[in-house]
């Protein structure tokens, strides 16, 4: 039986309280974005919200005014499906104007419903098929290694995208490679489209299987800003981190939270204004 | 297959292996990766001189090209190099988002593909990978003939700054590429002029289709002879002008049929100007025998062409 690293928790409020605040914003822009492109995985892009948070707005090194900053934190959104979360973050970060948001699914828009290098720089790789990202990554990270430079790689994973084979060949390369500027984040939702995950081809005992690879393994409240920027923040060990986030997907709004038809399920204007009541007043 | 004289034959392995290290001496980008197939890609001399810049991830081929488009975030330049049919087959999707879409600087290196590994049968037979590949949109599809053409085809990749498949034959065959002809990507290469047929080729079969036009000249027939070593982008002025000023064009590949260099060339020659074709190359799973045999076996021989020239031409 493995024994799961516990993280510390550093009490920062000052700092939770402004993730927390930027989330909730987050939560609403997404709403608005699918809104205005009657298309998204609203869902999903809820589970993964906080986590995009802490990344974006407490871990990272970036400069979004210089998307191709030599030396950035590379990140990339493996669950290309949840674009909109991942355009609501750049946006507030600064890579494109806010209002541009409402460009999401439009015809030639640079806003696709995957994300697209070419079409948005910072964008690090062309994600939606499902298990490209971490290899991807893994090449990132022993990029780095080779050009001996100190920048980062976070790859952030749904759950039921697990299930592709490929993450698996990474995950083994990465744990031989030792590969200590890695971090893989899966947003444990434990819902697929159409079913659970344990229900559909089952993940658990998930952090061992990570922890089999050779990776330093952590579970978690995905949702919780003080257990993310601990592990995330955490020094370099010599080995990958995973980080298994258990979300709730759709969280933050109650008729959506834990329901598998809101994998992609669009809003009506009725909820819409409900949704962001709750996300505003709670 | 009728022989007139015993040239020198070469595996263009070993000049791709050799340009490699000398690129490698100057350009600090140049990585390989590779699965578990330093021994087979000939790759033992640049691991011992470049022991980091050779990622080998092992038997996963999928993650092999991930991590190639990782490197390439990194600023570096990639060769994946990789037995034929697992580098297009088992990665096909990789190759697509991961190489294509992404546009990154990826050169997609096939080893011994074609029918070259004969006798292990058709799961080792790279033969889909013509019509694979130049399906896919920004990808540049090599077939270099030779060493010389293999050398000057690495070299182009290196400066191109975008993603670009190309075989790396193993079957031995004499240079057919004068020492003063350019590789230029796109443009067929003219090895014989010929007002009768026109011979369009590639690759390995280069050296076969040059015995065949010898045989027709004796026969009365005069054939232009097309070295194809761009599968994509093809060259259309060369196919419009043999379509024009010849009477057929046949092709030949190493390849299957369909969607391949002989569908690339009857795609212009409908759109331009419609001729006769004889679209020769592999067409179905292979059975045993050795690459010679198959080549042979599936109609690539040199009596064969000459019979399709032949009825063509008259």
């Amino acid at each position: 039986m493995t024994i799961i690293q516990k993280c510390l928790q550093k009490d920062d409020p000052e700092r939770i309280a402004k993730l927390s605040q930027i989330a909730s914003e987050i939560r609403v822009d997404i709403v608005n974005t699918i809104a205005a492109a009657k298309m998204g995985h609203i869902g999903g892009d809820f589970s993964v919200t906080d986590i995009l948070v802490s990344l974006f707005f407490g871990v990272m090194n970036y400069k979004s005014q210089d998307p191709q900053w030599a030396d950035r934190d590379r990140f990339i959104l493996s669950k290309g499906h949840c674009a909109a979360a991942l355009y609501s973050v750049m946006a507030k970060a600064g890579y494109f104007k806010h209002e541009q948001l409402n460009e999401f699914m439009k015809p030639l828009s640079f806003l696709g419903g995957h994300p697209n290098r070419r079409k948005l720089a910072g964008i690090e790789a062309n994600t939606g098929p499902l298990g490209h990202g971490l290899p991807i990554g893994v090449g990132c990270a022993v990029g780095a290694s080779l050009a001996k430079k100190t920048y980062r790689t976070f790859v952030v994973l749904g759950d039921g995208e697990l299930q592709e084979g490929s993450n698996w060949e990474a995950a083994m390369y990465g744990g031989h490679r030792k590969l200590g500027n890695l971090m893989a984040i899966i947003d444990r939702n434990r819902l697929q489209q159409g079913a659970s995950t344990e229900e559909t081809n089952s993940l658990d005992p998930l952090a061992d299987k990570w922890r089999a690879f050779g990776w330093d393994t952590y579970e978690l409240d995905g949702h919780n800003f003080a257990e993310l920027l601990n592990v995330m923040e955490a020094p370099d060990t010599g080995k990958p981190k995973a980080i298994i986030a258990n979300t709730i997907k759709g969280k933050g709004v109650s008729f959506i939270e834990n329901r598998v038809e809101w994998h992609h399920k669009v809003p009506s204007a009725e909820q819409n204004i409900q949704a962001i009541k709750e996300l505003t007043h709670s | 297959m009728t022989s007139l004289s015993q040239p020198e034959t070469f595996d263009c392995r070993q000049i791709f292996a050799q340009t490699l290290i000398e690129l490698a001496r100057q350009d600090e980008r140049i990585v390989i990766v590779c699965n578990d197939s330093v021994g087979s890609s000939n790759l033992n001399e640049f691991k011992k001189e470049f022991p980091d810049r050779l990622v080998n991830v092992g038997i996963a081929e999928q993650n092999m090209i991930g991590v190639a488009a990782g490197l390439a975030n990194s600023g570096f330049i990639p060769f994946v190099s990789c037995a034929g049919p697992f580098l297009s087959g088992r990665a096909l999707e990789q190759v697509k988002a991961d190489v294509a879409y992404n546009m990154y600087p990826i050169i997609l290196c096939a080893q011994s593909p074609g029918i070259s590994y004969g006798e292990l049968g058709p799961t080792h037979h790279s033969i889909e990978d013509f019509s694979w590949i130049r399906a896919l949109t920004d990808i540049t599809l090599l077939n270099p003939a030779d060493p010389k053409q293999t050398k000057d085809a690495i070299h182009w990749a290196v400066q191109a700054n975008k993603p670009v498949y190309m075989r790396i034959n193993r079957f031995k065959i004499p240079k057919t590429t004068p020492e003063t002809a350019s590789f230029e990507v796109g443009k067929a290469l003219l090895l014989k002029e010929g007002n009768d047929v026109t011979l369009m080729t590639t690759g390995i079969l280069v050296p076969r289709a040059l015995e065949a036009a010898v045989i027709l000249e004796q026969e009365g027939i005069s054939a232009r002879v097309l070295n194809i070593h761009t599968i994509n982008p093809i060259d259309k002025e060369a196919i419009i002008a043999a379509a024009l000023e010849t009477r057929g064009i046949i092709t030949m590949e190493e390849a299957m049929t369909t969607g391949g260099l002989g569908a690339a060339v009857s795609e212009v020659v409908v759109e331009n100007h419609p001729t006769k074709m004889r679209i020769l190359g592999v067409s179905h799973f292979a059975p045993t025998g050795s690459a010679s045999f198959l080549l042979d076996y599936f109609g690539l021989s040199v009596e064969n062409i000459v019979k399709s020239a032949s009825e063509l031409a008259g």
